[in-house]
């Protein structure tokens, strides 16, 4: 009886969720062995692998792997680095430390569209942004953000929005530190160096591997800021997997192509997926 | 100098080197916040102005031009739907693994974080397919049944960690008391984890709020929220930045303070609990 109104309750959960990921999945799969293409409707035709043959050995593949895998490697660095110190620097006590708190989390409510268009414009512009402002009064001739390095400008806008995240974390993961053995260790004559590298890490070692593999599935489908900003160029300069996809899908109307591009980036983000779960589950008691 | 002195400098270095780190870090906010008050031609002023005579037309011509106050009620009808039919999902389900755990429950809460894993450019062809064959491209309710299901799993994990930690006594002591499953969920469960419920709530509707990849891909005039009616200003007609910064103003100054409101839970529904 106990049992039948436990699994009743779980039911819409359990089946809207199912239905969410088998459906379209499922779709997905079966799009990638046809030749579909929404501008000619009539014609769809079985063609085995022929799809993922022509999104593999596209030239704009490898860059788009390239991309990706620098976009996401840097912002996790940056973040993971950067985080670390700055919310080891908020650990303690200072003066306001609750508004430094307030503003240094704020840009991850930015929505990205909004983050892209504020450094596109008026930090990045060549002419009226702040940076150019700066390299001038600096005696430098200002640079063209966007169009030189591209992939920079992404990576920085993203950096931006995620290493809030990381702060949060790490600030949150910091407060259940043991004082005591940090005033132990002080005691016995470590510097903060020691207390940082031997006792502040190896406490933070877990939460780093989380944020890194959350921070990884978002990153792996970076889209708005790419989209706002780059269109993915000057060529494909700053294109990665999930803007590659929606190019394939909703300006060439490749449908075919874009699934077989959808599985591949579905793959790659559950590689990294298989470890997070393991990760969360080894921690769950129920 | 004596160590105490010494202590003192370390803090207050310490604390200016955040300070100046915060300021550089929300400068682009503060930037465009200022912006959005002065004239297009102050924006765009090199050197650029600091003090200046501010201005409320700008959001004035921003609600003229693109109607945002129809966008921000997309928004709000959008992420408020999703977070409450998410919230009355939910709810049971978290109710029922954290009371009366079975032997799958902690597979059901994994393979439940897993469907959060699968990438939204994986399924794009399908949905949108989906979307166009139901009339649901461009509507409200489409978007509305797409974040439902995304924050789904986060909103479940979320509660059954809330309900997980409600002391068991109490409730124990309400069956003793003769309290039947329905009072004990409405008089007792409730009550207690009404906090946890609505910041449950409150990160869903920041992340619904914040989605940018659906919105821009599933909407265009009608159901944009108002992700997607920033991102209609990336196309440059001239330089008009002090009404861009208006609209982002407007866009951005709810979920922020939002967001300041809940950092706890937005770490612990975003890491699933993994960090506390």
């Amino acid at each position: 009886m106990k049992r039948t109104i436990t699994r009743l309750l779980m039911a819409p959960s359990v089946i809207v969720l199912l239905l969410w990921m088998i459906i379209p999945l499922s779709m997905t799969i079966y799009f990638s062995t046809i030749h579909y293409n929404l501008l000619y409707p009539g014609s769809t035709r079985f063609v085995g692998w022929l799809n993922y043959d022509f999104f593999i050995t596209d030239p704009a593949f490898l860059t788009a792997i390239g991309n990706t895998t620098l976009l996401v490697g840097s912002v996790l660095i940056i973040t993971v680095v950067l985080g670390v110190a700055l919310s080891a620097l908020i650990d303690k006590p200072f003066f306001g430390r609750g508004i430094v708190r307030v503003l240094l989390i704020s840009p991850f409510f930015v929505m990205p569209t909004v983050n892209a268009l504020v450094w596109k414009n008026m930090m990045m512009n060549p002419v009226y942004g702040i940076f150019a402002w700066i390299w001038q009064s600096l005696g430098l001739t200002p640079i063209d953000w966007l169009s030189t390095y591209p992939l920079f400008s992404i990576i920085v806008m993203v950096s931006w929005q995620w290493l809030p995240f990381a702060i949060l974390v790490f600030v949150t993961a910091l407060q259940s530190q043991d004082h005591e053995q940090k005033e132990a260790a002080q005691m016995d004559g470590a510097t903060s160096w020691h207390i940082f590298r031997y006792l502040t890490i190896p406490h933070l070692s877990r939460p780093i591997t989380v944020v890194v593999m959350i921070e990884a599935i978002f990153l792996l489908s970076v889209f708005a800021q790419i989209y706002v900003s780059t269109n993915g160029g000057p060529g494909y300069s700053s294109t990665n997997l999930a803007y590659m996809i929606y190019n394939q899908a909703l300006l060439q109307f490749n449908v075919g192509t874009a699934s077989a591009g959808g599985l591949i980036a579905v793959v790659l983000a559950n590689i990294v997926a298989f470890f997070l779960i393991r990760a969360v589950g080894k921690n769950l008691t129920v | 100098m004596t160590l105490t002195q010494q202590k003192k400098l370390k803090t207050v270095l310490i604390g200016s080197l955040a300070w100046i780190i915060a300021l550089v870090l929300f400068f682009p906010i503060f930037w465009m916040f200022l912006t959005s008050f002065k004239t297009e031609a102050q924006a765009i002023a090199f050197p650029p102005e600091l003090f200046f005579k501010p201005t409320l037309e700008n959001f004035a011509i921003v609600q003229e031009r693109s109607d945002y106050l129809y966008h921000a009620m997309n928004s709000v009808v959008i992420s408020f739907g999703a977070t409450i039919i998410a919230l009355i999902i939910a709810i049971p389900a978290a109710y029922s693994m954290a009371f009366f755990p079975g032997k799958r429950t902690k597979d059901i809460l994994l393979w439940m974080l897993s469907t959060k894993m699968l990438p939204s450019v994986g399924v794009l062809v399908p949905i949108y397919l989906l979307g166009r064959d139901y009339g649901l491209l461009d509507t409200r309710t489409g978007l509305i049944i797409i974040f439902t299901l995304m924050n789904l799993p986060i909103i479940v994990w979320m509660l059954f960690s809330y309900f997980k930690d409600l002391p068991k006594e109490i409730l124990e002591a309400a069956r003793m008391d003769g309290a039947t499953p329905w009072t004990e969920v409405t008089k007792v469960v409730m009550p207690l984890s009404v906090g946890g419920i609505i910041s449950t709530g409150l990160l869903s509707i920041i992340l619904c709020w914040n989605e940018a990849f659906w919105s821009i891909n599933l909407t265009a005039t009608n159901a944009a929220p108002l992700t997607a009616m920033i991102a209609s200003y990336s196309s440059p007609e001239g330089l008009f930045w002090a009404k861009l910064s208006a609209a982002s103003t407007l866009a951005c100054a709810p979920i922020i303070i939002f967001g300041w409101f809940c950092q706890k839970q937005l770490v612990q529904g975003l890491t699933f609990g993994a960090v506390k």
